[in-house]
């Protein structure tokens, strides 16, 4: 069997040992319902406060600041719903993001555009980052929330948070960040960075599926979006998922311990990488070459299509990601590639490769064996490969 | 998601290539949608004597085809005028549902072949193959 290299992990990461261990007696021991009076279902209340002081700790909060859900997009909608809703109170209608952000947002956006409030996306250019000059143009009284990814999670870009939370601060409109992809890859201080709202996952980075949190700023007002309980201080109704909450702390506990060190160890293998496929003829790296996290790499080849690209790519054991249409199941390519200008023919030859610190160097030096002659193979198959070939001879 | 028969195709494709001084050629699909394939015919005494594809596109527009020039090839023209999507997606075990257009872009690039090689003996392709694919696939019912 061909060597195995995962490269996905802005999909999803593998469960560290540590945090199963930290799940596993949760799993089979503390099992109580954690509103329970009795001792059982104290030790589950337990657990959850202990994993909630450690994201706090992650994120600069406190904890009663945090807030538990099902994951990132759980998040999204409910930092967005809440806020659209009290601000629509008030008379305000207009929201604030971007063209790029994961469907978790854009499709909470297109919900709320159908209830009436106006949604403004701003540009995120060629290199994939936001101005903070065209949010504080684009900024009025009539805004209800600005909600602005923290890093994208198909090139990897890294937003001026901390500016586009200071012109929120500014002009006193909530500011969320999904952070989905940041957690554990950039160093976080809520406090310091403006944000009113951030949304993370924890299978992001080394935990369980089907967990994630909300953190909100204290003196915002939080109402639920999922009611019938009084978990979570009676803003988000359902038993508690005390197994993945543990794993939830443990995870970022470890994730965020020294970032610094997983952004230089990661940075050495995306780097070469990126140096390594740009060797390939007519090829780019999508969003800006320095901001943007470490373990991300997103690069496009002219003439060949994507799904066709990862399916050649896993059969030689690398397991990645494309956001040609094929792989999105509709005819057009990942909205992100297309909010950076690029061509849709360019946008569906894209390949995302991400690395999280269980990759190693030598997995750089395979993909980089395997990579050249796929992307030679079907472009000996394909016919528009051979146009682009003819148009440059043309213009010679 | 795809048969083992499809990811056969894909993997090995058969008859990937071009006929130099083809009969007949033909091309469909376009490069904003994210598939062009092109045919290639060798026709001798009204049968396919040889046949060739080129395919931009994902792993199910590359094994129909594939399995397309297989199932022409060594055959009758009236066969390949007859060739469905369907027998297509038969012969490749079933595709799934959002990939069911490959096997029209493999049906339509046989019939553009077709087409082309009609024009060149003077006759006109309509009356045999009906209308051509527009080339735009936002305009096309099979998605």
């Amino acid at each position: 069997m061909a060597r195995q290299v995962y490269a996905d992990n802005s999909a999803t990461t593998c469960i560290s040992a540590p945090v199963l261990e930290a799940m596993l007696p949760v799993l089979k021991e503390t099992y109580g319902n954690p509103s329970s009076l009795y001792s059982l279902g104290d030790r589950a209340k337990e657990v959850i406060e202990s994993a909630r002081e450690k994201v706090a700790a992650a994120l600069g909060a406190t904890p009663q600041e945090i807030y538990f859900t099902s994951g990132g997009s759980e998040a999204d909608n409910w930092a967005i719903r809440m806020t659209a809703a009290a601000a629509l109170k008030k008379g305000k209608n207009e929201i604030i993001s971007t063209a790029f952000e994961h469907h978790a947002v854009l499709h909470t956006l297109e919900h709320l555009k159908e209830q009436g409030f106006k949604i403004i996306l701003l540009p995120v250019y060629e290199n994939g980052i936001v101005k903070p000059q065209d949010l504080e143009n684009a900024i009025t009284d009539k805004t209800a929330v600005v909600s602005i990814m923290y890093a994208n999670n198909e090139i990897g870009t890294i937003q001026p948070i901390k500016e586009l939370g200071a012109i929120c601060r500014t002009h006193g409109v909530p500011f969320h960040t999904d952070a989905v992809q940041a957690v554990g890859n950039l160093e976080i201080n809520v406090e310091e960075q403006n944000i009113d709202m951030l949304s993370l996952s924890a299978h992001k980075f080394h935990g369980p599926k089907g967990v994630g949190a909300l953190y909100v700023k204290k003196g915002l007002r939080v109402s639920p979006l999922i009611f019938g309980g009084a978990q979570e201080k009676g803003k988000r109704a359902g038993t508690e998922n005390t197994a993945g909450i543990a794993g939830l702390g443990a995870a970022i506990e470890l994730a965020t311990k020294d970032i610094p060190k997983k952004q230089k160890y990661l940075k050495a293998i995306s780097d070469r990488v990126i140096e390594g496929a740009l060797k390939i003829e007519k090829s780019r790296l999508n969003g800006d070459r320095e901001k943007r996290l470490c373990g991300n790499v997103n690069l496009c080849f002219e003439g060949i299509e994507g799904e066709s690209l990862l399916l050649m790519l896993d059969a030689a054991g690398v397991q990645a990601s494309s956001g040609s249409a094929c792989t999105s199941g509709s005819l057009d390519p990942s909205h992100v590639l297309l909010a950076i200008g690029l061509k849709h023919e360019v946008a569906h030859g894209s390949l995302r490769l991400s690395f999280s610190d269980v990759n190693t160097i030598e997995d750089a030096d395979y993909i980089l064996e395997v990579l050249p002659p796929i992307v030679k193979r079907l472009r000996e198959m394909s016919p528009l490969w051979d146009r682009i070939k003819m148009e440059e001879k043309e213009k010679k | 998601m795809y048969t083992d028969k499809v990811m056969d195709h894909f993997a090995n494709p058969r008859n990937m290539g071009e006929i130099e001084n083809a009969d007949g050629v033909g091309e469909v699909g376009n490069a904003k949608c994210g598939d062009i394939m092109k045919m290639f015919l060798k026709i001798e005494n009204g049968v396919i004597t040889d046949c060739k594809f080129k395919t931009y596109g994902c792993a199910s527009a590359i094994a129909t085809s594939s399995i397309a020039t297989e199932m022409i090839k060594g055959h009758k023209i009236e066969e390949a005028v007859a060739l469905s999507n369907k027998a297509v997606v038969e012969a490749l075990g079933g595709l799934p549902a959002h990939k069911i257009h490959c096997s029209v872009l493999a049906e339509q690039a046989i019939k553009a072949a077709l087409a082309d090689y009609y024009q060149k003996q003077g006759i006109d392709p309509e009356p045999i193959l009906g209308k051509q694919c527009s080339g735009d696939c936002h305009s096309c019912e099979c998605h």
